[in-house]
């Protein structure tokens, strides 16, 4: 058995022989991000649908300006409150009123006379929460409104299909697929925080662990190549980084089976043929990133401090999330050959259901691997070097 | 066979070692005494490759150590000072995975862990992870894993720290089966009574230097005392000051 393998067999055993091993990597980072993923969804779309279906609370002011349009818009699912109050913006610009409906005095004579009769809805545009219920309310009062223009033209004798001159068809052309894709923008940054998470404890356990431990000492006092001991230590990362990442992807297939009663679309961006495309995408990046915690931690000379170098390599994967949200650009063949970052374009062309051409995917892994392969070297020279393995006396 | 020719070693502006040269021949005992800080550690760790000299030259059996590095680990057996240990592995499997690092084949590696098992007198711990152990038992662990590649030459760095006088009684016993095998067996310690206990041949360090060199009559009749101990803080005594001991 080569020493690569050798060490390869210890890391996995004794990694397994951990608590905190087995919980972080292959419990709590799995599955964290999906269930926190089904929650949210479906909180968000719940209190949607629950809001649209409910009858609608506006304080109305003047109501007896005009019965009729208070009932009409009772009919679209308002429910007028009468509360008295004084000072209308105030209370609007203070909270203690969400919507109101003001009628003037002058409604009634404008509503006979065929001109516009004007109302004044009170909204405050900087509460998001209140924004949906402001619109339905406008969109009640359209409704309202063109109902008794029609009314109106056919009183006249005139055909009411005259007064739109211009009729609007939207023709989306976004398969059902890619808009759930929408629903799962940050998975890429999800599932590499779970490769990363993944191969944490055993990247900071097997190197500077070793030296906190001193057991670096008599390890390197070994014939086996220094090479060949960080890629077993390397491979060993992997394995367990690979690992989280594969429950990862089951627990969020399973995330995307639990939603189609809120969300239909997510169940069909992550289905298992996204699982089996994912793979082979991610699996350079697995490589990568355990190469990289590897590296870093070995710089350190106790746990606690690798942890806290480690947590800033954690906010990497977001760097290419955030830049794809907060500037959506056409992706471009180079963007593949850039680590983390081309694989993350890849999943979200998955997810949309489009495959990813051939020649960008094997860019994309031969740019991972390359990078990998240096950290790797650099690694083996930190481990070369007399202060790595002296670590007292 | 160890052999170190004026070696010297500097941690940026710290001379640990400078000019350590002696002898420690097979089927003997060579110890190693100085107080702390006076470059013990630093002068094992240049003989089994973990530090490079700056200076001098270390052979082990009439291997170069800068030349073959990988051929002197073979040879050499280790036993650090802070033992090194993986704690959640068993007694055993930390035997084993060194044996399989010097690449002991599965027949062989199985007949040498049961052999230093038997050796050290461990059978009844051999199955139970390090964790819980105590020192005499990581102490045995330790040694039963430095010696199952069955190396002609071992390096022991403090052996007896933090034992118990039974513990310390059997690992001498032990050391000496070693030298009866005819194998080169070098400790270091800054505890006058193990040397005494245990050496053929005394090499004395103060500073990064060597003081004195012999046996134990050699050592007190250089220093004019009856009692070692005595010699020993005498000839240390006397390079602090600077003068020719």
């Amino acid at each position: 058995m080569s020493a690569m393998l050798v060490v390869l067999r210890k890391e996995v055993r004794e990694s397994l022989r951990d608590r905190r091993v087995l919980l972080n990597a292959l419990l709590l980072g799995p599955l964290l991000m999906p269930v926190l993923f089904v929650v949210l969804i479906r909180m968000m779309v719940g209190s949607e649908i629950e809001k649209a279906e409910k009858p609608l609370p506006v304080v109305v002011i003047g109501a007896e300006n005009a019965p009729n349009l208070v009932e009409a818009l009772r009919q679209q699912g308002m429910k007028p409150v009468y509360t008295v109050v004084d000072d209308v913006e105030a209370a609007v610009r203070n909270q203690r009123i969400d919507l109101a409906l003001r009628i003037d005095a002058d409604f009634a004579r404008d509503f006979r006379s065929g001109r516009p009769a004007q109302v004044e809805i009170f909204y405050d545009s900087s509460r998001r929460e209140v924004e949906s219920e402001h619109m339905r309310l406008e969109s009640m009062v359209h409704q309202v409104s063109r109902q008794t223009g029609i009314l109106r033209l056919l009183a006249r004798g005139i055909a009411p299909t005259i007064t739109p001159a211009v009729l609007v068809a939207g023709r989306d052309q976004a398969t059902s697929r890619a808009r759930g894709a929408q629903i799962f923008l940050m998975l890429p940054y999800f599932l590499a925080l779970t490769a990363l998470l993944g191969g944490m404890w055993l990247a900071i356990d097997s190197t500077s662990g070793e030296r906190e431990r001193q057991s670096i000492e008599p390890l390197l006092a070994c014939p086996a190549g220094r090479g060949d001991v960080v890629a077993g230590k390397l491979l060993a990362t992997s394995i367990f980084s690979l690992a989280s990442l594969l429950l990862g992807l089951l627990a969020f297939l399973g995330a995307g089976y639990l939603l189609p009663r809120v969300a239909p679309e997510a169940a069909m961006a992550i289905s298992p043929g996204f699982l089996l495309t994912a793979l082979p995408v991610m699996l350079p990046l697995v490589v990568l990133v355990s190469s990289l915690q590897i590296l870093v931690a070995s710089f350190a000379r106790s746990f606690r401090e690798a942890q806290t170098y480690l947590g800033i390599i954690q906010l990497l994967p977001i760097i290419p999330s955030v830049l794809i949200m907060a500037n959506p650009v056409k992706e471009q063949w180079w963007m593949y050959t850039v680590p983390i970052f081309g694989q993350q374009i890849s999943l979200l062309r998955l997810m949309r259901g489009e495959p990813v051409p051939l020649d960008a995917m094997a860019a994309s892994a031969i740019a991972t691997l390359a990078v990998s392969w240096i950290l790797f070297r650099l690694t083996v020279r930190a481990f070369r070097s007399e202060r790595f393995a002296a670590t007292s006396g | 066979m160890i052999r170190a020719h004026d070696l010297w070693k500097a941690f940026g502006r710290r001379q640990a070692v400078a000019g350590v040269s002696f002898e420690a021949q097979d089927g003997r005992i060579t110890g190693i005494l100085g107080p702390n800080g006076a470059g013990k550690t630093t002068t094992l760790r240049m003989l089994y490759t973990l530090l490079q000299p700056d200076r001098g030259t270390v052979e082990i059996d009439g291997i170069d150590a800068a030349e073959d590095p990988i051929g002197v680990r073979r040879r050499l057996g280790v036993l650090p000072d802070a033992r090194g240990l993986y704690q959640r592995l068993t007694a055993r499997e930390n035997i084993e995975y060194f044996g399989r690092l010097q690449g002991l084949d599965e027949a062989t590696l199985r007949e040498r862990t049961d052999r230093w098992i038997r050796e050290m007198g461990m059978e009844s711990i051999a199955g139970r992870r390090v964790l819980g152990f105590s020192q005499g038992e990581r102490v045995k662990t330790a040694l039963a894993r430095a010696m199952v590649h069955e190396p002609r030459n071992v390096v022991l760095d403090e052996p007896g720290n933090g034992l118990d006088v039974m513990t310390l009684r059997g690992l001498r016993d032990t050391l000496r089966r070693l030298r009866d095998d005819g194998r080169c067996v070098l400790l270091s310690t800054h505890i006058m009574q193990e040397v005494a206990a245990l050496c053929e041949h005394i090499v004395i360090i103060s500073e990064g230097r060597v003081v004195a060199a012999g046996d134990a009559d050699a050592l007190r009749e250089r220093a004019g005392e009856e009692n070692l101990e005595d010699a020993f803080v005498r000839i240390i005594g006397a390079s602090a000051l600077g003068a020719a001991p």
